[in-house]
């Protein structure tokens, strides 16, 4: 069993976990990530890693609630205990010294790519963090990302901060930047890097991307994760997350996410009492 | 045999009770029943204790087949059980998944005329049995050598490793990668071929055998074999398969095409078929095909008709041909499958949101025999067909996990991504390190990738003891 740390909404529907995994800890790298199990009955789910700390121990997710298995995991409390944290999964973020790099990052990915401009920091990279959201008020981490960003630049869609608008505005961005790009790294919703990666494909900056297909084991056994990358199917749990989002099939990636949309709501429709009914009977027999 | 002999021999092979196939057909209970006491020991009757058994040396982990019969039919079940579980960590396991009609019983004195000892059923019933009996015998366990191992995976060739390495006086971890032991006995074999309460037991033993399991724990990820070794004496790696095939048709990425991994994992492991008390979800299909004709594919196709659905076999040769064993052919049969023979599948068409609708196949015929002595199947022009469906498995195989080849340095990797070693000991090109199952031959089966486990846990104990 793996004990939570620490649990809080940082935002509102946006969480934070921080867990005890030690052996995740001391592998962890920049852009991996870990599936968690929320109970004995439950699915597993993928998330990126925010951050970790090996000395500790510990390593933090932050999610959005947004189905049964986040909601569940949204409602533990510190000191719980859950029965699967397995990871580190998937390949690290490809980090060197590749001049300026700009951090583009919404939802979770705002506490997902903190990992990486921090390792970029470090490896001697101008780091330019590009935060969207719908709203100002979804903002979170500004003072860790600044702490590893040479500038932030904010995109709202309803303008209370920064720029107005979504992605399509990442041209107009990048153009009034006094230095040119050397790469792009996207972590985010399906929808952010897939229009990320359309705005900047005609400006020829490579755009790396951090895909989030549906999983099951994560280590390559199963091959739900498919995605086609450059005309060739690819297994985002081994051989990804990241991918070159230049040659990224999104139209199949975003359809094949929706594969168990009216599933994913059947949990949250029923009031589980069956589901009590049955647990007492199993403990009668 | 003189006249007067044969009229001695039994060849009557006792049945053994199944579910009704009409009844079976929608539920997830195991198929098989189980013999009982009297079938068992009148089924061990009709050995004759052979003076050289032609059945042991077709065994992959050597057991005493006569003895335990003999003690059967004397109805010394403890003693049964002692034999049995002498060589056989996992037979409750063995007694249901073993091709038995391939190995110990195909050169039983009395196969040719049909009537060869039921020898897997004899192997379950006594698994069973001593399940049932209140305590269980525990073997003997040698000293403490003071060495340590570590197994990778805890499916059939690792638990067999840890099975035999424990009760030698070293002290074993199995390290597993998913959130419960017992790898394709867990995520893989539907529960009514073999019941996971099965796989649990015998997994429990290995437990109170003093058998440290670790599971959520990847290695190649979590910790690599090099860190490993810094802990431990030796490391064998029986991590099985990993990547799923796929024929590499138009369409294989549609909503609704699943690898039988997937398909399969859904339901066994995350218990699907119990969805939402469990919350993994499985769909209901209407139509589902199955592209594949081993086990895997039964499997498949079986579980697809026990959800509901319509469920047909899609294989490229013809019956003859069939990988699968002939009783899970059959099972499937009675159960109503739909088997379309020589059929190839050329592609697969989607609707206007992504999801798979309908298949094109085409029709082959067989012509000489290929590399494999089988009939190749040639395809017949103009022969195309379409039919409508809303769901295709693909059960045609899977490459070796390619998670420890890719993070151990100077561990030989074979052309089909495979871990090389000794087949008679599981070496690899790594001091310390052996490997078996699945991640050396590419998908094979429980037994074999067991029989790997036994070797090279002979060959590591052999290494130890040198120490």
């Amino acid at each position: 069993m793996f004990r939570v740390i620490a649990s809080k909404m940082i935002v509102p529907n946006m969480h934070l976990l921080t867990l005890a995994a030690p052996a995740v800890a001391r592998e962890a790298k920049p852009g991996q990530f870990v599936i968690l199990r929320a109970e004995e009955e439950g699915e597993r789910v993928p998330l990126s890693l925010s951050d970790w700390d090996a000395q500790s121990g510990t390593i933090t997710v932050v999610f959005m609630s947004i189905g049964s298995t986040t909601g569940r995991l949204a409602l533990l409390a510190p000191g719980a205990s859950i029965p699967t944290v397995v990871g580190p999964l998937g390949n690290a973020t490809e980090i060197e010294n590749y001049g300026t790099v700009v951090c583009v990052c919404g939802c979770y990915g705002i506490g997902s790519i903190f990992p990486i401009a921090r390792a970029l920091k470090r490896k001697g990279n101008r780091v330019i963090t590009i935060m969207e959201a719908r709203s100002s008020y979804l903002f979170y981490w500004e003072e860790r990302l600044e702490a590893v960003s040479d500038k932030i630049i904010h995109i709202t869609r309803d303008g209370t901060k920064g720029h107005r608008g979504h992605a399509g505005r990442l041209p107009e961005i990048l153009r009034g930047l006094e230095e040119p790009v050397d790469r792009i790294i996207v972590n985010g919703c399906t929808f952010l890097m897939k229009r990320t990666s359309d705005e900047t494909r005609p400006l020829g900056v490579k755009t790396m991307v951090s895909l989030n297909p549906i999983m099951i084991d994560g280590t390559g056994m199963c091959g739900v994760c498919r995605v086609t990358v450059g005309s060739v199917t690819r297994f985002a749990c081994v051989h990804g997350p990241d991918f070159d989002g230049h040659q990224v099939d999104w139209e199949e990636l975003l359809q094949r996410r929706k594969t168990y949309m009216p599933e994913e709501v059947v949990p949250l429709r029923t009031s589980r009492c069956e589901e009590r009914h049955l647990r007492s009977q199993e403990g009668k027999s | 045999m003189s006249e007067s002999e044969k009229k001695k021999y039994d060849l009557r092979r006792r049945e053994m009770p199944k579910q009704p196939p009409e009844v079976r057909r929608y539920n997830f209970s195991e198929v098989a029943l189980g013999y009982s006491v009297e079938s068992a020991v009148e089924e061990a009757k009709r050995c004759i204790q052979c003076k050289k058994p032609l059945c042991i040396p077709m065994c992959p982990v050597e057991i005493n087949i006569p003895a335990f019969i003999k003690s059967i039919a004397e109805r010394d079940f403890v003693g049964a059980v002692r034999i049995l579980k002498d060589k056989n960590c996992l037979p409750a396991v063995c007694g249901r998944v073993c091709p038995q009609e391939e190995q110990c019983e195909k050169t039983c004195i009395f196969h040719k005329k049909g009537g060869q000892i039921a020898i897997g059923r004899l192997e379950r019933f006594l698994a069973d049995w001593e399940a049932q009996q209140r305590e269980l015998e525990m073997p003997e366990i040698l000293p403490s050598s003071g060495r340590k191992i570590a197994v990778v995976g805890g499916g059939p060739a690792g638990l067999t490793v840890a099975g035999d390495l424990i009760k030698l006086g070293h002290k074993v971890t199995v390290f597993e990668a998913l959130h419960r032991m017992g790898g394709v006995l867990i995520y893989g074999i539907p529960e009514f071929r073999l019941p996971k309460v099965i796989v649990t037991r015998e997994v429990e033993y290995l437990r109170k055998l003093g058998v440290e399991l670790v599971t959520d724990f990847v290695v190649g990820k979590t910790r690599t074999i090099d860190s490993i070794l810094e802990e431990f004496d030796a490391v064998f790696v029986g991590s099985g398969a990993g990547l799923p095939w796929f024929m590499e048709i138009p369409g294989e990425n549609l909503n609704g095409v699943y690898s039988a991994n997937e398909y399969l994992t859904r339901l066994n492991l995350m218990k699907g078929f119990l969805f939402p008390k469990y919350h993994t979800p499985v769909k209901s299909h209407l139509r589902v095909a199955v592209v594949g004709g081993g086990n895997v594919a039964m499997d498949c196709a079986r579980s697809a008709l026990r959800l509901g659905a319509e469920s047909r076999i899609i294989y490229r040769r013809s019956r003859e041909e069939l990988p699968a064993r002939l009783e899970e052919v059959e099972n499937a049969e009675e159960e109503g499958v739909i088997f379309d023979f020589l059929t190839l599948p050329l592609r697969y068409i989607g609707d206007e949101n992504g999801w798979v609708k309908a298949i094109e196949c085409q029709k082959m015929e067989l012509g000489e025999p290929d590399a494999s002595g089988r009939r190749k199947p040639i395809p017949i022009e103009g022969s195309e067909v379409t039919y409508p469906l809303d769901a295709v498995v693909c059960a045609i195989g899977n490459s070796p996990n390619p998670l420890i080849g890719a993070t151990t340095p100077g561990l030989k990797i074979g052309k089909k991504g495979n871990i090389e070693a000794d087949e008679k000991t599981g070496a690899t090109s790594r001091e310390k390190v052996w490997a078996g199952g699945d991640v050396v031959t590419g998908a094979a089966t429980v037994i074999l990738a067991m029989g790997a486990g036994r070797f090279a846990a002979r060959s590591i104990h052999e290494y130890l003891c040198s120490l």
